[in-house]
């Protein structure tokens, strides 16, 4: 029994921070037509951004490190649109080689800065001990971790459905031909779209460091789990993502209890059940 | 041997909805074989949805379509096409950096069994059956010359011979004078005009004026719903028609 | 389609002398531009001529490799049945993966592609008991073609430009086939030809097949040249090189992935002599082409010789 609830919290802590990972990369795919394969490096940068911040620094607090690991990252996201993804604008299979491009330097310079070796980033202190619900001591740390990614996927929810900013984005996603034609700044819009797809990345990764620290190899490690949520729940849905996350993270994580070895096989094959029936994904609205 | 009850096209009830908008709506239309019939309509009446629902472009909500009496409305698309339906579009779909004799040879081979044949290339016997066609629209001088190269009245032209080489017994025209010269218009409308009987002709058009010559019988549409049907005559004089019109 | 044949036996003739002139350096580099050479040349199928850009090419090269290595170790196979297996092993799994990525197109399509072959890289990591992991399978033996050894650099170099020669004819003829023109025809205007008559998907399954089969060759050579066999031939940075040498050489040309892969290699090469950051100068390889050279270098060198022509 107490297998079966230690992996589901697992399971639902690896879902919130693939939702993390998954949801600006459904972001940016859903309005500006481009698979980001940089994703996956956008996490690892905020983790290794905010695992050797507080490394360096051990009186940083945990969330402040995360928030403004987060800030980098999207900073770094928007300097990389603003310069070389815009010039491709026409391009989406540029746009998606220069993603995979700018995802090796990502990845080799995180090597050069920060080695070989696995930085681990300690959970924050008030988590440490074990929470006990119904008899049980679950990882207090993990509980929250789930609670937040409820909380980013309401907010993102609120941002998309409540503010303008939002409301241009869902147009944007509707018909983007129509949304220019009204005159709605496109070029900031996807700035700003991919600032925020890539700040959620960046602080996912660090929030993600207690579990899985900062290590090389993390981006490559990610970014195929956040393909399968973002296919099997269907591109540029929020509420894809957030269902396919979860589902994955359930599956990825019995999955690789139950039968290590074959544990990615295991993952694939929902989403080859998924596309054989709905090749838009759960919840995706344009055939892929 | 035909029976004279068989009709080239039959679209019983037609309906269509995107995303909660009727686009075509409870469309019954039947053609005789060899018949000239004009789709007409102003622009948005949901004509060239209902091309797209009989040649399998998109699948209709209710409703089926019959091709010389066999039921269709769940055939692929392509296999449309090897059941003699052949269609032009309204906006040039061509294969710009090729040839023009590339072109109609493309249309020649999706019929013949060779278009499997991994290892030997395009018979000269198909490239001449193609210079032969680009004769017919008076095109084979500019046969060796890419698509991209010719001017839009030639392209239209060519549009119209690939579709004529498969030798259709349903032709599909989508809006073919469209964008033309009056010169070009006449031409187009000679060539349309010296098709065999054997083809059955279903044109969209939304100019009335300019289309009116090229029909013997009309279906006129406006928003997904057939308004009057007839020869050009009864079209011409029905008042509803002049009503779906008036605003034009 | 003589001339083609006639040519590339020309030069291959002509490449063929280099054992006698250069260093095994050199003739190693050789072989593994060949081997890339055949790598790209099947990427191209499915980027340049099908208009389907794969990202997960890597797959078949990498699972060719690791069926071979295992077939011939562990269940104590011959390399020729092992060869044909780990061929048609290749081809059913490319079967398979088509089906499923083909139900997509355009982005999904790709994100399909790699998202598979992710799977095959995490399998041939975390299967330890059959792959060995991330220390890889090492201490294999190269096959005896017709009994002739090809265990020197040499004799390994003339066996691998054999089967380039013979890839490069036999694709060369199967672009230019009335197959091939439909397939071309699926990449400039796929609504188009469904409406003529073609079964659009299921040209590029087939499409997807024969590259699937190529990338294989390309695996076993691989295999067969290292001798070892490590799951980054799977990973997504093996893709991302012989993509790169499609897109440098000028996809849609048979020679172009020839001269873009054998550039990669080169930079590979010496980038490796001199530094260990060959990830980050990959990446910005790929910025530099796709931002200037889009169309890469074959065309981009036919559009200066039009130039230059224009000009006289």
């Amino acid at each position: 029994m107490q297998f079966w609830i230690i992996q589901s919290l697992n399971s639902l802590a690896l879902g919130g921070l693939l939702f993390l990972l998954a949801s600006g990369f459904s972001l940016i795919f859903g309005l500006m037509r481009i698979a980001n394969l940089t994703h996956g490096a956008f996490f690892m940068l905020g983790a290794y951004f905010g695992a050797s911040a507080l490394r360096s620094y051990p009186w940083l607090n945990f969330w402040i490190a995360a928030i403004g690991s987060g800030l980098a990252v999207a900073a770094i996201g928007g300097v990389l649109e603003r310069l070389v993804l815009r010039r491709l604008s026409e391009k989406p299979l540029g746009q998606v080689l220069v993603t995979l491009g700018i995802s090796f330097i990502i990845s080799d310079a995180c090597l050069v800065v920060w080695g070989g070796d696995p930085i681990p980033v300690s959970t924050p202190a008030l988590m440490r001990s074990p929470t006990f619900l119904f008899g049980f001591a679950f990882p207090t740390y993990r509980l929250v971790l789930v609670g937040l990614a409820v909380v980013a996927a309401v907010a993102l929810y609120a941002l998309l459905d409540w503010t303008r900013l939002g409301a241009m984005i869902r147009a944007g996603v509707d018909d983007m031909q129509m949304t220019r034609a009204v005159g709605i700044r496109i070029s900031r819009l996807f700035t700003a779209v991919f600032c925020l797809g890539a700040g959620i990345a960046g602080m996912g990764g660090v929030l993600g460091g207690p579990i899985l620290s900062a290590y090389p190899g993390l981006d490559a490690d990610m970014l195929p789990l956040a393909l399968i949520v973002v296919i099997l729940g269907g591109v540029g849905s929020l509420v894809g993502a957030f269902i396919g996350s979860f589902l994955i993270g359930f599956i990825y994580t019995f999955g690789s209890a139950l039968f290590p070895d074959l544990a990615y096989v295991i993952l694939f094959l929902p989403m080859i059940i998924v596309i054989a029936f709905r090749p838009q994904g759960l919840f995706g609205r344009r055939p892929a | 041997m035909k029976t004279s009850n068989v009709f080239a096209l039959e679209t019983i009830r037609l309906c269509k909805q995107f995303g909660g908008l009727p686009a075509t709506q409870d469309v019954s239309i039947k053609v005789r074989p060899g018949e000239r019939r004009l789709l007409l309509g102003p622009n948005g009446a949901g004509k060239t949805t209902i091309f797209n629902l009989i040649t399998g472009d998109r699948l209709p909500d209710s409703g089926r379509i019959r091709l010389f009496g066999e039921d269709v409305t769940n055939l692929p698309t392509h296999q449309r096409a090897h059941r003699g339906m052949s269609r032009t579009y309204q906006i040039i779909t061509l294969f710009p950096h090729d040839t023009l004799e590339h072109n109609v040879t493309l249309g020649l081979l999706a019929l013949r069994s060779s278009r499997w044949n991994i290892f030997q290339p395009i018979s000269k016997d198909i490239h001449d059956e193609a210079r032969r066609v680009l004769s017919l629209v008076g095109l084979e001088h500019l046969a060796d010359r890419p698509i991209a190269e010719i001017a839009y009245g030639e392209k239209r032209r060519v549009e119209i011979a690939m579709a004529l080489a498969q030798k259709p017994k349903l032709l599909l025209l989508d809006e073919p004078l469209a964008g033309l010269s009056s010169a070009e218009r006449k031409s187009i409308k000679s060539l349309v005009a010296s098709i065999p009987r054997e083809t059955t002709i279903l044109m969209i058009e939304h100019d009335m004026d300019t289309a009116l010559d090229l029909a013997e019988s009309i279906t006129l549409l406006h928003y997904g719903k057939i308004i009057v049907e007839g020869t050009r005559q009864e079209v011409i004089s029905d008042q509803r028609a002049r009503e779906v019109y008036l605003g034009h | 389609m003589k001339r083609i044949a006639f040519l590339s036996v020309l030069v291959a003739a002509l490449f063929a002398l280099l054992p006698l002139f250069a260093g095994d350096f050199y003739i190693n580099l050789g072989s593994q531009i060949m081997i890339a050479a055949v790598f790209a040349l099947s990427f191209n199928l499915l980027v340049g001529y099908a208009g389907l850009t794969s990202l997960g090419q890597a797959a078949f090269l990498g699972l060719a490799a690791y069926l071979s290595a295992w077939l011939t170790t562990r269940a104590g196979l011959g390399h020729g049945p092992a060869a044909l297996l780990s061929i048609l092993g290749t081809i059913l799994v490319a079967a398979g993966f088509g089906l499923i990525a083909l139900r997509a197109s355009g982005l999904g399509f790709l994100m399909i592609t790699l998202a598979l072959s992710q799977v095959l890289w995490g399998l041939a990591y975390r299967w330890v008991s059959v792959t060995n992991g991330d220390n890889g399978m090492t201490r294999l033996s190269r096959p005896q073609p017709l009994g002739i050894s090809i265990d020197s650099a040499a004799s390994f170099y003339w066996f691998s430009l054999i089967v380039t020669l013979i890839s490069f004819i036999l694709i060369a003829i199967f672009v230019r086939s009335a197959f091939g023109d439909s397939v071309t025809g699926t990449r400039d205007q796929s609504r188009r030809m469904s409406a003529l008559g073609y079964n659009v998907w299921l040209i590029r399954w087939i499409t997807f097949i024969y590259a699937g089969f190529w990338g294989g060759i390309a695996g076993l050579l691989y295999v067969y040249y290292n001798k070892y066999i490590h799951p980054t031939s799977l990973s997504i940075t093996t893709s991302a090189e012989g993509i790169l040498g499609v897109i440098a050489g000028g996809s849609g040309t048979l020679v172009g992935p020839i001269i873009g892969a054998a550039l990669v290699t080169f930079l590979k090469n010496y980038v490796s002599s001199y530094l260990e950051r060959w990830n980050m100068l990959l990446g910005f390889v790929f910025l530099i082409i796709v931002v200037v050279m889009p169309d890469g270098i074959v065309p981009g060198l036919h559009r200066l010789q039009a130039m230059w022509r224009a000009r006289k």
